[in-house]
């Protein structure tokens, strides 16, 4: 697949099609995977690489990328992809100016697991099939690739790409995933549970803002929390208040918009289950509103930015407990 | 040297939290580790990171400094500073106790930071030396002996106890409060020339730093490739705070509607707003913000601090960064090794 892919980048590049392509680029180890733009054949051969570990959603490098003059090449996984229609749908992309190559994707590895696994020092990861060898300084081990999946991945709603130009691989299906079971385990713990695993969670937050700043959703071109005419900039969760607060806001304001990529979580430096909150608002949207997957379709009318006579009437939540 | 065996720990813990705060590493359901309060039932993590770093001891996320309070046509003004108990930290790794030395040589310079002095003074590092390394470790290369690490006191760890060593004046203080039981090096001495043989394997032991520094200044600043490494960042603050060098804050007034309180936070040089002035912002892009922070690390700290480096090597911003760029590839980039 890596090398399909860099051929078609290369062939692109060579005509003229494409200025640039945004991929993957390889580190220092086996995993550090960073988004990267490459803009010629040899920084493709010496850095471009699709693997398990290129978990990282490209689309919203695109609001950039497709400001600039010139047309550009990316690479997105199916879950990319509703990402990068929503953005469409948001006017945050300019379309003409991508040629999206849609990638298949067996699920990407989330590095923290294995090293939970197998401890620090690793040197060297190899995949196989269903399985993971992994060297580490120590000693070596061979592991399950299931066990090493990410979250967002063993969850998978769909390994089908809703947009692209071309497409590499094969396609899929939407998947009938289990994503709401943890979200429906929370809802049945009492109040004070709940409040107490929210606390337990959120009390770790660091406000580094890289939920934030990698969500596809949170395209403002200036957030609230960093306009200090807003009266609500705050560098540091000073308070409880101020952890919640931060996290509930942004939850509200890609409600309806989060596609669900869990790039949140993935990000999270401290390891703050934050996907459940989005998951749990996509949830009472499909109950409230009717089944809605964000980006599925870009032209479709989002639940919460749409009218109909059929909404539910606020007291859906007011006459709650 | 003394040492204690792991079943008497929580009697010697027990019996420093007489006298002291006491803080070890202790893992969360997060699989992650954190420094928190010793209480019975808290077992110290083996873990070589915390997530967040020791400098929280001595220079917090937040902490207020000072609040108004309007009253007619007075002002009310009172003092926030916090009267801090003395306190002992247990099992600070050699990254990270190096650390405070360079915080030392900010906050401790004129004019001192005292609310950073008072909590110096009153905090004991027990420093915890390191058996099994990370990939990610590069202490090394700033010349940090993770096998003997500094601090008030040095421990290592051995198959059924814990061997400890007075380092100042401060640590021998306590040890001799607590009449542990006196031992030989065998063990330990053991333990070194192990580790040692491991260090010299670590894929990043060894960066070569002969490129950096303060008189690199000039050619470094005006590279052409912080486009390219700053490319995908973020903007985030992951690097920054987790970062046990990093010492930059902002100072923020909260209207409490009929006052205000003044307070200090951690700044970030990843944010929009960092070093904003009446005039505007000096860095307008995220490669001016990206450039600073490695540029602080790599040639103005040096360029202050007799050459040493900003930086301790203790890989958190390679195992956090959310697009995995960090101060290794940004150092093989600008020498032209990736």
């Amino acid at each position: 697949m890596q090398e399909v892919m860099k051929n078609k980048a290369k062939e692109l590049l060579a005509s003229g099609e494409v200025r640039a392509v945004i991929g993957w680029k390889k580190g220092e180890f086996c995993y550090d995977i960073t988004p990267a733009v490459f803009t010629n054949a040899e920084e493709i051969d010496n850095g471009f690489i699709y693997d398990d570990f290129c978990g990282a959603n490209l689309s919203k490098y695109l609001i950039k990328e497709a400001h600039k003059d010139g047309k550009v090449l990316v690479f997105l996984k199916p879950c990319d992809t509703y990402s990068f229609n929503q953005l469409l749908s948001e006017h945050r992309i300019n379309r003409e100016k991508v040629y999206v190559v849609g990638v298949s994707c067996d699920g990407k590895v989330d590095i923290e697991k294995i090293k939970r696994t197998v401890g620090d020092g690793i040197i060297a990861l190899s995949s196989d099939g269903d399985k993971i060898s992994v060297e580490t300084l120590y000693d070596k081990y061979e592991i399950n690739r299931a066990d090493a999946l990410a979250e967002r991945c063993v969850n998978c709603k769909s390994k089908k790409h809703v947009a692209y130009d071309e497409l590499l691989g094969d396609e899929g299906e939407v998947l009938d995933s289990k994503r709401f079971d943890e979200v429906e385990m929370i809802e049945n713990m009492t109040a004070d549970e709940r409040f107490e695993f929210w606390r337990n969670e959120l009390s770790r937050c660091i406000r580094c803002n890289a939920c934030r700043n990698v969500c596809p959703a949170c395209s403002c071109e200036k957030c609230i929390f960093d306009n200090d005419n807003s009266g609500y900039v705050n560098k540091a969760p000073v308070t409880s208040f101020e952890e919640n607060m931060f996290h509930i806001i942004r939850a509200f304001h890609v409600a309806g918009r989060c596609t669900d990529c869990g790039e949140c979580s993935r990000v999270c430096p401290q390891g703050i289950p934050l996907h459940l909150l989005n998951r749990k608002f996509i949830k009472d949207i499909n109950t409230l509103y009717g089944d809605y997957q964000a980006g599925e379709d870009p032209e479709a009318r989002g639940p919460l930015t749409s009218y109909t006579e059929k909404d539910p009437e606020p007291s859906v939540v007011t006459d709650k407990e | 040297m003394v040492k204690i065996s792991f079943e008497k720990l929580n009697s010697l813990f027990e019996k420093i939290s007489e006298k002291y705060d006491l803080f070890v590493p202790t893992k969360k359901n997060d699989g992650q580790s954190y420094f928190e309060k010793w209480e019975q039932g808290k077992t110290v993590s083996d873990d070589l990171n915390t997530v967040r770093s020791a400098k929280d001891f001595f220079f917090p996320q937040h902490e207020d400094i000072v609040s108004f309070k309007l009253d007619g046509k007075n002002i009310e003004i009172t003092d926030e500073r916090r009267e801090v108990r003395p306190f002992v930290m247990f099992g600070v790794r050699a990254c990270d106790v190096r650390s405070f030395s360079i915080l030392d040589k900010v906050f401790l310079s004129e004019p001192v930071d005292t609310f950073y002095k008072a909590k110096r003074e009153k905090g004991i590092v027990i420093s915890l030396a390191c058996q099994k390394p990370s990939e990610t470790c590069f202490c090394t290369t700033f010349g940090i002996d993770p096998t003997e690490p500094e601090g008030d006191i040095r421990a290592w760890k051995g198959n059924d106890c814990y061997y400890l060593e007075g380092v100042t004046e401060k640590g021998n203080a306590l040890l001799s409060e607590l009449s542990l039981e006196e031992c030989d090096r065998t063990e330990v001495d053991a333990q070194i020339e192990n580790t040692k043989k491991i260090l010299d394997r670590l894929p990043l032991g060894k960066l070569d730093t002969d490129s950096f520094g303060g008189d690199k200044l000039k050619e470094l600043f005006d590279s052409e490739k912080w486009a390219s490494l700053s490319e995908s960042c973020l903007g985030c603050g992951t690097c920054t705070f987790v970062c046990p060098t990093c010492q930059c804050y902002d100072i923020k007034d909260f209207e409490t509607g009929h006052g205000v309180k003044r307070y200090r936070c951690w700044d970030s040089c990843m944010y929009s707003d960092f070093t904003k002035m009446a005039h505007g912002n000096p860095r307008l892009t995220q490669l001016e913000r990206f450039r600073q922070r490695f540029m602080h690390k790599l040639v103005y700290f040096p360029a202050n601090n007799s050459g040493e480096f900003g930086c301790v090597g203790c890989g958190r911003c390679l195992n956090k960064c959310p697009i995995s760029m960090n101060i290794v590839k940004v150092m093989k980039t600008l020498k032209g090794e990736n």
